[in-house]
């Protein structure tokens, strides 16, 4: 069924898991059963009188456990990549091995310089130019007066901004503000970056230098931990990834693996239930997805500017009143094409009974460039599609043969050329 | 490659592990501690004086101004002192002197009440040590008491003081009173993450000290009227002490230093004891914050 999986890109090679060919001596940052625990006292503040007058009242705390127990090793020259929904502690995660928070049991060591910075742009004083910004930052950064005025003109050639150095940063639009952000946090030339959600960054020229930057970085063997929400910058980077889900790590390993975990994670199944447990629980599963072309025939490659369906088999275990039917359509390297939806592309799918068998299929122009894609079909109940009754990522695929211009779609062009 | 592995210049050596450990106060590197405090001090002195038409003026103008208004009220309209007494000689340069330390304490303090959370971006998102905060904070209101002790000496040299060899004890004065700030000024800011009635409560201390100390009246008048227990405790305020001794060593010998006024040299110990407790109290109870502060604020 998954017979087409391949390595991501041939471009860009995966070393083999850095964690069995190398000794732990050699790991950059080494987690040992670190946990942390936030006390959120139910009121916000004290004040001294109230202590003043009840010495001996004490402070009613919720305890939120935002990491749990996590122990891993990264070694030195690994592109490791943490993800995770919101609040699943990843955030945290990363501000203990900064040393912004103190852990409450574990213990992190690290081998090398670490980057103090996991945000960008933090300390940008909107009343100041960029040229004081970058000094300042520079300096929190741990670099003498002297070397923060040597780099100056680079950070600047790189987010260029040559033409508004003395311009004060309240004026400056998000765009030039982030390529700056950007811009300064990666003249650090520590062994250790730590990294929190950049990638979303600029314009389509300027992500792609960030995209290059990060292949130079990782060029030169630095140790990038980063933590995201963007799969594809994940999968496109990293060697390894985790993913964590209330303070615990949920999986450890391969980055594409990581970034299929996530999206079921994110499509509401809960994150420790086993395929088996999803089959068992509710009983509802998709038995067949394929691809078809205009005549209804099952195809593995598909021609270009030719109509393309994408067809799944669910069978069902419950009674169901107008299901969500969904296929996501998704490249190799997990950029989603397309989620269509049965409510939103169709309309309400209408009532089901236990045990019957349903076929979706959802007919689309192909306007895809040459290139593999992945179906994802999935069964929701009724409402935001959260609610997943069956979902099995990649269970299909098809290769798209034509022409290809260079874009992820080829869309029809109408071309008009005229004398005026 | 062998060549330069012999002459130790292949960088992938193993760099040796060391534990992480969470936040403190005086955590890293003493010349990073140093460049940033600089570097903030320096830049929020910047913004207040170039992001303004009258810049460094406004800084002045306050204590100034609060000189003006009560040298005219207490020499034309109220005479709290004796004129006879020679202490009283210069009195305006006395009362400009020790409006311009006070002002140097009341900045350095109230300002650092608020200064970690106000700071809660850098906090939360950089390990530094977290003693920069309020250090830069007292650094930023010592570059405006350097400012504005200058225009007092101008303004001294015009009344027609004459320099004298206790002029060279300005810093040993100047250097009491930092300490004295920056150790009130580490108590507060780490109270406050905790008891936001820090402020208020600081602001009603630092008026009360205002008029618990030899900035209005002279130390004459106040020896005057107190008995000597009270006189005693009244003397235990280092603020007392260190704006006598200014009195004293920059403006006129006519009125006494703070250890004649004390009675014996030996008696400066009792002050200088409290500013030290001061500050290592400030210290002990910040660097038990600092660890927390990110998660607290």
């Amino acid at each position: 069924m998954l017979a087409f999986r391949r390595p991501l890109a041939s471009t860009i090679p995966r070393p083999a898991t850095p964690e069995l060919a190398q000794p732990a001596a050699s790991a950059a940052v080494s987690i040992e059963c670190v946990s942390k625990t936030f006390r959120l006292p139910h009121q916000q503040y004290s004040t001294l009188k109230e202590r003043a007058l009840h010495p001996f009242r004490t402070t009613e705390y919720d305890e939120l456990h935002a990491v749990r127990d996590i122990s891993l090793e990264i070694a030195r020259g690994e592109f490791f990549g943490i993800v995770g929904r919101n609040g699943s502690g990843k955030s945290t995660l990363l501000k203990c091995v900064a040393g912004i928070y103190g852990v409450d049991s574990g213990r992190i060591t690290i081998a090398g310089r670490i980057s103090p910075f996991i945000e960008l742009g933090v300390g940008f004083n909107a009343d100041l130019t960029a040229r004081d910004n970058v000094a300042i930052n520079a300096i929190m950064l741990g670099l003498s007066r002297r070397e923060a005025r040597a780099r100056f003109d680079d950070v600047i050639a790189f987010a260029e901004l040559e033409e508004f150095v003395d311009l004060k940063l309240k004026n400056y639009s998000s765009g030039m503000l982030v390529r700056l952000a950007f811009a300064t946090a990666i003249q650090v030339d520590t062994e250790i970056l730590l990294i929190d959600e950049v990638l979303a960054v600029g314009d389509a020229a300027f992500q792609q230098k960030c995209f290059e930057e990060f292949f130079r970085l990782k060029r030169e063997g630095k140790t990038i931990v980063f933590v995201t929400h963007d799969m594809y910058s994940m999968e496109r980077f990293c060697h390894r990834a985790m993913l964590m889900e209330r303070g615990n790590m949920v999986q450890l390993g391969d980055p594409r693996e990581i970034g299929r975990a996530y999206h079921k994670l994110n499509f509401g199944q809960l994150p420790h239930q086993t395929a088996a447990e999803a089959a068992s629980g509710s009983g509802t599963m998709i038995v067949e997805a394929w691809f078809e072309d205009a005549s209804g025939k099952r195809i593995t490659s598909a021609g270009q500017e030719e109509r393309l369906s994408m067809c799944f088999e669910a069978r069902l275990a419950e009674d169901l009143l107008d299901p969500v039917f969904a296929a996501t359509l998704r490249t190799e390297l997990g950029h989603t094409i397309i989620v269509a939806r049965s409510d939103e592309h169709g309309g309400a799918s209408g009532q089901f009974k236990a045990g019957e068998s349903v076929v979706a299929r959802f007919e689309l122009p192909n306007w895809l460039t040459p290139s593999r894609y992945m179906l994802t079909p999935s069964l929701a109940r009724a409402g935001t599609g959260a609610d997943a009754l069956a979902l099995v990522e990649d269970m299909s695929s098809v290769v798209v043969h034509g022409q290809a211009s260079g874009g992820i779609l080829e869309l029809p062009v109408d071309v008009r050329i005229e004398r005026v | 490659m062998s060549a330069a592995s012999g002459l130790g210049l292949d960088a992938p050596s193993a760099p040796v592990a060391h534990r992480v450990h969470g936040p403190s106060a005086l955590s890293g590197d003493l010349r990073r501690f140093c460049a940033l405090t600089f570097t903030l001090a320096r830049t929020e002195f910047k913004l207040r004086f170039f992001g303004s038409a009258l810049g460094y003026l406004w800084t002045l103008v306050r204590p100034l101004l609060l000189f003006g208004v009560l040298w005219v009220f207490f020499t034309k309209v109220a005479h709290v002192n004796s004129s006879t007494n020679p202490g009283e000689r210069f009195y305006g340069v006395q009362l400009l002197g020790s409006i311009v330390l006070f002002t140097f304490f009341a900045e350095a303090t109230g300002a650092a009440v608020r200064s970690v959370v106000d700071r809660e971006n850098l906090v939360r998102k950089i390990h530094f040590p977290r003693l920069v905060i309020p250090a830069s904070v007292v650094l930023l209101a010592t570059f405006n008491l350097v400012l504005n002790l200058i225009v007092v000496m101008i303004f001294a040299l015009g009344a027609g003081v004459t320099p004298m060899l206790s002029w060279l004890e300005l810093p040993l004065i100047m250097a009491a009173i930092i300490v004295l700030a920056a150790g009130v000024a580490m108590l507060l800011s780490a109270l406050f993450v905790h008891f936001r009635d820090v402020q208020p409560i600081w602001e009603v201390v630092s008026q009360i000290l205002f008029y618990a100390s030899p900035v209005i009246i002279s130390i004459e008048t106040v020896r005057a009227k107190l008995d000597d227990t009270l006189f005693h405790l009244y003397m235990l305020n280092p603020l007392a002490v260190i704006f006598q001794q200014f009195r004293h060593a920059m403006v006129t010998h006519a009125t006494p230093s703070a250890g004649q006024a004390l009675g014996s040299w030996a008696a400066l110990l009792e002050p200088a004891a409290i500013v030290a407790g001061i500050f290592v109290i400030g210290f002990a109870v910040f660097s038990g914050a600092a660890a927390k502060i990110a998660e607290n604020l």
